[in-house]
């Protein structure tokens, strides 16, 4: 295996951005992830994006993102119409084959222009479950009750990640919801969703990401403490509700263990929890303990949750404050599908 | 080739129809991966990792389908992607799912590309229109037909070219089961007398609207040199992309697709590719894309293409057959439609082709795709000797 590194990391959320298209939504993010590299654009090998055309409502939502690249001359490219994790995923690959040495990777959405929660339910089984239009937030709310009844847990545990999430959100100027709350006070709001309330589920986002990798002593040459991939590994489980454990994540379970979660001490965790309970679930399933590994020190997805692009956050927050000497060693999370049926796990190191 | 070797160990494809109205997108790609499988001699347990390609989700109106297929394609408990690069994404399908064996990471990887297309309208999927975008309310047909008015400005080419791939891609599909257009009498009078959709494009210059499923299981060396059928080693991979619309930008013969060419057959070792391989499937989905991607791809000099069309080289008989299977003007699953050009492309150089079997001289095969506004390239070539 060749040695890779995520070398630079730069994103945007806001809660709704109707005065720029997609293309010009990337471009600052694109340019701040490229400069901060100190890789010249033209010199990276690989590019590899990740969007939805559902979001954009029109089909090729991810060619917008060639304009932003500046894809001249041609450029060796790529999209997966998944979360820009999965992007990373393929980029890092392509350097494992050693066809390249570097990547520039990249995902964003808009969120806000149309009914988010609906669009979602195009993912179900188009026979027999989208017929009943279920929206995301009503399948993670069966989810969360499924998980109360089985854990023990309470709507105070729940009350309890949502307001850490909002009080760590204070640092990040990327959250969107964020401020010096308490569980209790989550716990007066109503429940709009049994068991969830609105701090438990997470804010629309329109947003970009972009992460730039490298492989060995090129990410040496370029970052002072380049924040090493040590294992990537993503694993799909059942479509149907009804044929998974709702209340564990077996794919996430699997994905960190093949990717050598426990191999070492998690001194940071980034989790695509998009509602409470499911930060209570994928710890549970990567093994953390919270009281030795700071989870979603950045606000995690329930201060700010930019579909397409918040998987490859999760990478770009941990690999930060790697480069930036706050952790040694972290783990990043992303999901995709209802109710977690699709998990990567990214661990990820400094020397 | 960069990286450990590879090889096509297995290929699966459905029959293709306008409406495969006897199965649900679960059946239409299990359908193409249990053949492929049967055909490695494989079981479903057997698979390492799972990588679909389809065109837009709206053509069926499925978002992320990987998700709802999962089951179907015996992903469960596996890694599994969903790659989507336009109208090459069968191409870059094939080309994600080989970079797994060729990185070490897997043995054995099958990858499906499909597409449903009676589940919705492509046309319509294709013509939404976008803030800021030009509108492409004729579908695809609208967009290429000017580009091709362009090649025949250049070119001088005369108007019947198309017309003479428009026949020899019909004809071809009359030895091909699976394809999904059979037109047994087909001539150019009947293609000239077709009514005009896009000038120069006639009726039967266009490809049809397809549901069909493409599947290949893909293996390392150990993998292939196991298997007791033949199989087709990858001598090459490589894919290009440009932006859809900027000044001065050459639409009819795109940089981005000389530039993949050029790659993949540096890989491969091509210096005349008219010579060094036995037949092509390339993506044709109007009939005058075979004389522009014929100069594009080098098969001759910039201006010649329309020549060689016309001299039958590219027919069945020619030095240089092209489009054995029928092509994509015999068959349009669109999102399949490059992995059928790359999985035909195998089971040529395997000799499995059945009744379109090309006669094997070199044994080396190309297979290309191409999508958005001719600005996404995938090209591979295989071999039936292991590479060097």
């Amino acid at each position: 295996m060749r040695d890779v590194a995520v070398v630079s990391f730069a994103y945007s959320n806001v809660a709704r951005d109707a005065s720029h298209n997609e293309t010009e939504m990337i471009v600052p993010v694109l340019h701040e992830a490229v400069a901060q590299s100190g890789i010249a654009h033209d010199e990276i090998g690989f590019v590899c994006s990740g969007s939805l055309d559902y979001l954009q409502g029109g089909p090729f939502a991810f060619v917008a993102g060639l304009d932003a690249v500046g894809a001249w001359p041609p450029v060796r490219e790529s999209h997966v119409e998944m979360d820009a994790a999965w992007a990373l995923y393929e980029a890092w690959v392509a350097i494992q084959t050693g066809e390249v040495d570097s990547a520039l990777v990249y995902g964003f959405g808009k969120s806000s222009p149309g009914d988010l929660h609906e669009i979602m339910a195009l993912q179900l089984d188009p026979y027999y479950v989208l017929p009943q239009w279920p929206s995301m937030v009503d399948m993670a709310a069966l989810q969360a009750c499924a998980f109360l009844d089985a854990d023990g847990a309470t709507e105070k545990d729940l009350a309890e990640v949502a307001a850490r999430s909002q009080r760590n959100a204070q640092e990040n100027p990327n959250a969107l919801r964020k401020g010096n709350v308490s569980a209790d006070d989550v716990l007066k709001q109503p429940v709009t969703h049994h068991p969830l309330r609105d701090a438990d589920i997470f804010p629309i986002t329109d947003g970009s990401a972009a992460v730039v990798i490298a492989a060995g002593d090129l990410a040496r040459k370029v970052s002072k403490r380049p924040a090493w991939i040590r294992g990537i590994e993503h694993r799909i489980e059942g479509h149907g509700l009804g044929v998974r454990d709702l209340t564990q994540s077996e794919s996430t379970r699997a994905a960190g263990a093949a990717a050598g979660v426990a191999n070492g001490k998690v001194d940071v965790a980034e989790l695509h929890a998009q509602f409470s309970h499911e930060e209570l679930i994928l710890a549970e399933a990567l093994g953390l303990d919270a009281t030795k590994t700071s989870i979603n020190p950045s606000g995690g997805p329930l201060a700010a949750n930019a579909v397409m692009s918040a998987g490859l956050v999760r990478i770009g927050e941990v690999a930060r404050r790697i480069t930036n000497g706050a952790a040694d060693r972290g783990v990043a999370h992303a999901t995709s599908g209802p109710c977690l049926q699709h998990n990567l796990v990214c661990v990820l190191e400094g020397e | 080739m960069a990286g450990k070797r590879v090889a096509v160990v297995g290929v699966g494809q459905t029959v293709h129809r306008t409406a495969r109205k006897d199965v649900s997108m679960a059946g239409l790609v299990r359908e193409a991966a249990q053949e492929a499988l049967d055909d490695a001699g494989m079981a479903w347990s057997d698979i390492d990792a799972v990588v679909i390609g389809k065109a837009p989700d709206m053509f069926e109106g499925v978002a992320m389908p990987e998700l709802y297929l999962a089951d179907a394609l015996g992903a469960v408990g596996k890694p599994m992607m969903r790659v989507h690069t336009a109208g090459s994404v069968g191409g870059s399908t094939s080309i994600v799912a080989a970079k797994l064996v060729a990185a070490g990471l897997h043995e054995r990887v099958l990858t499906v590309a499909y597409e449903k297309q009676s589940e919705s309208n492509a046309t319509w999927g294709l013509s939404v229109p976008m803030p800021f975008a030009a509108p492409l309310v004729a579908g695809a047909g609208g967009y290429f037909a000017p580009l091709i008015r362009a090649y025949m400005y250049r070119s001088g080419a005369p108007r019947h070219i198309g017309h003479l791939v428009a026949v020899k891609d019909r004809r071809a599909a009359l030895r091909n089961p699976k394809a999904h257009l059979h037109i047994p009498d087909i001539d150019l009078k009947m293609v000239e007398e077709s009514f005009l959709l896009w000038d120069p494009l006639r009726y039967l210059d266009v490809c049809p609207s397809s549901d069909g499923a493409m599947a290949m299981v893909l293996g390392s060396e150990q993998v292939a040199d196991a298997s007791s059928g033949p199989v087709a080693w990858v001598h090459g991979m490589a894919m290009r992309s440009e932006p859809t619309m900027f000044a001065r930008r050459d639409q009819v013969n795109p940089q981005a697709g000389k530039d993949c060419a050029k790659d993949v057959y540096a890989q491969a070792g091509i210096t005349d590719p008219r010579r060094d391989f036995d037949c092509a499937e390339v993506y044709v989905p109007f009939s005058w894309y075979e004389p522009m991607w014929l100069e594009n791809l080098g098969f001759c000099a910039e201006g010649d293409g329309w020549k060689l069309t016309e001299s039958g080289a590219t027919g069945p008989d020619g030095d240089i057959p092209w489009n054995m299977s029928g092509g994509v003007l015999s068959s349009n699953p669109i999102g399949a439609s490059g992995m059928v050009r790359f999985g035909e492309a195998a089971q040529q150089v395997r000799g499995r082709s059945g009744d379109y079997q090309v006669e094997l001289k070199t044994g080396r095969a190309l297979g290309q795709a191409y999508g958005g506004g001719s600005q996404f390239f995938s090209m591979w070539v295989v071999g039936n000797q292991k590479p060097a």
